[in-house]
């Protein structure tokens, strides 16, 4: 159940492989509508059938928000993943039906700010593209830093760079360029609001530093997804449902409850949104947190668990769901 | 203006009503006998026909007058339409919702036009015909905000999110049960509900505000809330109490009949698409006490929902001092017959 929004009925109008890594996709709807507007920095969840495995994955959308034509994502393949991409990249093609959710934003802009400063990393550039479009419309300063490993693999630097011109700085890896982060933290006018998205490293690297350098928590921004990680199968028993269930290696505790017919909240599926929060009746063993969500008390006290990205070890998991 | 909406005043001479068809339609609020604070959200989705829920907005026989009653508000207080620099998107959403829905609703009323970002805009009841460029202030007369909520019934405030909360930052609120935009204005959820009682204890906000954090694009919400009014007066605001809060001593049980009014707030919560932000409409009708019990079920359960209502909230909602005088009205018209669940009048 994904909190009331009804699913957008879509059809794959376009699929671009921009490099070895990324393709990206487009979605016109197929009953007629205009598709929703959306603020820079939303999501949308992607749902596949792959050979009868449910997979619903996050994507942040890169398309004009004020476009109602279609929605575009750009997915980069993910070898050693679960499937979510790996389906993306092989099985859709033009043409195919589909259906994705209502778009959700867990990253917007503080349009409060004087200045938006863009940190983006790899494919964690995607939601900056809309965000970009939209900040442009309205006429609010910005400045992009988007590091990427290579020239071939910087999807839409070359894109970016003509449309924003010296607004946009790239940084390739494999010529040893680095986000100058320490003097940008410190050449900003005030008021100023820092977004960042990219890998967890880069992330934790870029707030770290911010705070450190004395930005103010409400000034600073992030998005990570992450993908539910693989593990071990692990048995939960589900109070309210009177059912107890099986969590495959490659599945997440969410996925087994929807393949098992209960009907559980969610909205990102990433572990940073909160919405499928479950409390914990009994733990014999040890939750495995992977979520952006819970205190670090919570987490400690295994009381709450989030079922979309977090997994257990032990005896006994008892959840009320 | 044609038969279909009243020429009244709430405000002067009172001449407010409900037609015998406004209040077979009043939202009565109480779904059970008795009455506790609770998050009580629903999906705001198409009613039955004919109720305030059939439309997104509702349009009824008070439209244009209590459009003049605005006009003639915001003419003596610029203040009670506000809206922070950063909100200003947040009223092109809101104006575009609205638009939208009372076009598809009511199209022998509103007209909407578009040729990209070029709209047409008509409203017949109010005689309006407005050729502008959406997203350009500068074709506006006024902001979208404001130039949008003076031709909808009912108050709005535009709520800002970040920092996992959110912020009253932009509002349109003439028709308010006794508190101030301009008071409130850049309060967090927490900074703007701390007045209310008991609510914080039972959990109330912290549950309401971890749900509208998540509420989603394409799914609005509704609750009701309620309070008390002396005589049919939309403006019970606090910049206001002198002229209108000394009128709840004049209450005898020769005119509480006629001048007690229930008042019911139909709020809804829309997520905005383009900003972010959560626009709130809170749409006040009023009824009559002596209308009202003209519903053999509204008028027992009211009886037995104002008898035993907790002190502190009979307080807050303003009218413990006529509590007595209320339940002894309401007394006459409550045979202690049993309820039916749900706020709809019996099947008749």
């Amino acid at each position: 159940m994904s909190v009331g929004a009804p699913k957008i009925p879509v059809v794959v109008a376009e699929v671009v492989e921009l490099n070895p890594l990324i393709k990206r996709f487009r979605f016109v709807r197929t009953d007629g509508k205009p598709m929703p507007t959306f603020s820079g920095g939303a999501h949308i969840v992607v749902e596949m059938d792959d050979n009868g495995t449910r997979r619903m994955n996050p994507y942040s959308l890169m398309s004009d928000p004020t476009d109602t034509s279609g929605f575009e994502i750009s997915v980069r393949r993910d070898d050693a993943g679960r499937g979510g991409s790996l389906y993306m990249h092989n099985h859709v093609r033009p043409g195919m039906a589909m259906q994705v959710s209502h778009p959700v934003n867990l990253f917007g802009l503080d349009l409060r700010a004087k200045k938006h400063l863009l940190i983006a990393g790899g494919i964690g550039i995607t939601p900056f593209i809309a965000q970009m479009t939209q900040l442009e419309h309205l006429g609010h300063r910005f400045e992009l830093h988007y590091s990427v490993r290579s020239p071939e693999l910087g999807a839409y630097a070359d894109d970016l760079k003509s449309r924003y011109g010296d607004r946009v700085h790239i940084y390739y890896d494999n010529q040893k360029h680095m986000i100058p982060l320490a003097e940008l933290l410190e050449g900003q006018p005030l008021g100023t609001h820092l977004y960042v998205c990219g890998p967890k490293g880069m992330i934790a690297w870029v707030l770290g530093s911010a705070e450190a350098a004395g930005w103010h928590p409400s000034t600073l921004h992030s998005e990570e997804f992450l993908a539910p990680p693989v593990g071990h199968a692990f048995e939960v028993e589900l109070a309210a449902s009177r059912k107890t269930i099986t969590v495959g290696p490659a599945q997440s505790l969410l996925e087994a409850m929807e393949a098992a017919g209960v009907d559980a909240p969610y909205l990102c599926r990433g572990g940073a949104c909160g919405q499928c929060e479950t409390d914990v009746h009994r733990c014999d063993g040890s939750i495995e947190h992977n979520d952006h969500w819970l205190t670090p008390e919570q987490k400690a006290s295994n009381t709450k668990i989030m079922p979309c990205v977090s997994r257990f070890h032990g005896a006994t998991l008892v959840i009320d769901r | 203006m044609g038969l279909e909406f009243n020429e009244e005043t709430f405000r002067g001479d009172f001449s407010f009503k409900n037609s015998p068809k406004a209040i077979k339609r009043f939202p009565f609020p109480f779904p059970e006998d008795s009455y506790m604070y609770s998050v009580n959200m629903e999906p705001h989705v198409p009613g039955p026909k004919g109720s305030v829920f059939e439309h997104t907005f509702d349009v009824d026989e008070h439209y244009v007058s209590e459009m003049r009653d605005r006009a003639m508000v915001l003419a003596d207080d610029p203040l009670r339409c506000q809206s922070l620099p950063h909100m200003t998107l947040a009223g092109w959403d809101l104006l575009e919702l609205i638009m939208e829905s009372k076009a598809r609703d009511y199209p022998h009323w509103f007209e909407l036009h578009k040729n990209g970002n070029k709209w047409h805009w008509i409203n017949r009841p109010l005689e309006i015909e407005q050729k502008f460029t959406f997203l350009d202030e500068t074709t506006l007369p006024c902001g979208p905000l404001e130039y949008i909520t003076r031709q909808t019934q009912g108050d709005f405030t535009l709520q800002d999110q970040r920092d996992n909360n959110l912020f009253i930052e932009a509002g349109m609120v003439t028709t308010q049960a006794d508190w101030s935009l301009d008071f409130d204005i850049g309060m967090s959820f927490q900074e703007w509900h701390a007045p209310v009682p008991m609510a914080h204890e039972l959990g109330v906000f912290d549950r309401a505000l971890k749900f509208l954090l998540k509420l989603q694009l394409g799914a609005p919400v509704r609750r009701f809330n309620w309070t008390m009014t002396v005589d049919p007066l939309l403006d019970t605001s606090p910049e206001n109490y002198p002229k209108w809060g000394p009128t709840k001593t004049t209450l005898t049980m020769d005119n509480i009949g006629r001048r007690q009014h229930l008042r019911v707030e139909l709020q809804t919560l829309h997520r905005l698409p383009r900003s972010n932000a959560i626009a709130f409409p809170i749409r006040a009708y009023l009824i009559s006490f002596q209308d009202l019990v003209t519903v053999p079920k509204w008028a027992r359960r009211l009886h037995r929902v104002i008898r035993d209502v907790p002190e502190p909230l009979a307080t807050y909602k303003g009218f413990l001092r006529n509590r007595p005088l209320m339940v002894e009205y309401l007394s006459q018209f409550d045979d202690g017959k049993p309820t039916s669940p749900g706020w709809w009048p019996e099947p008749e």
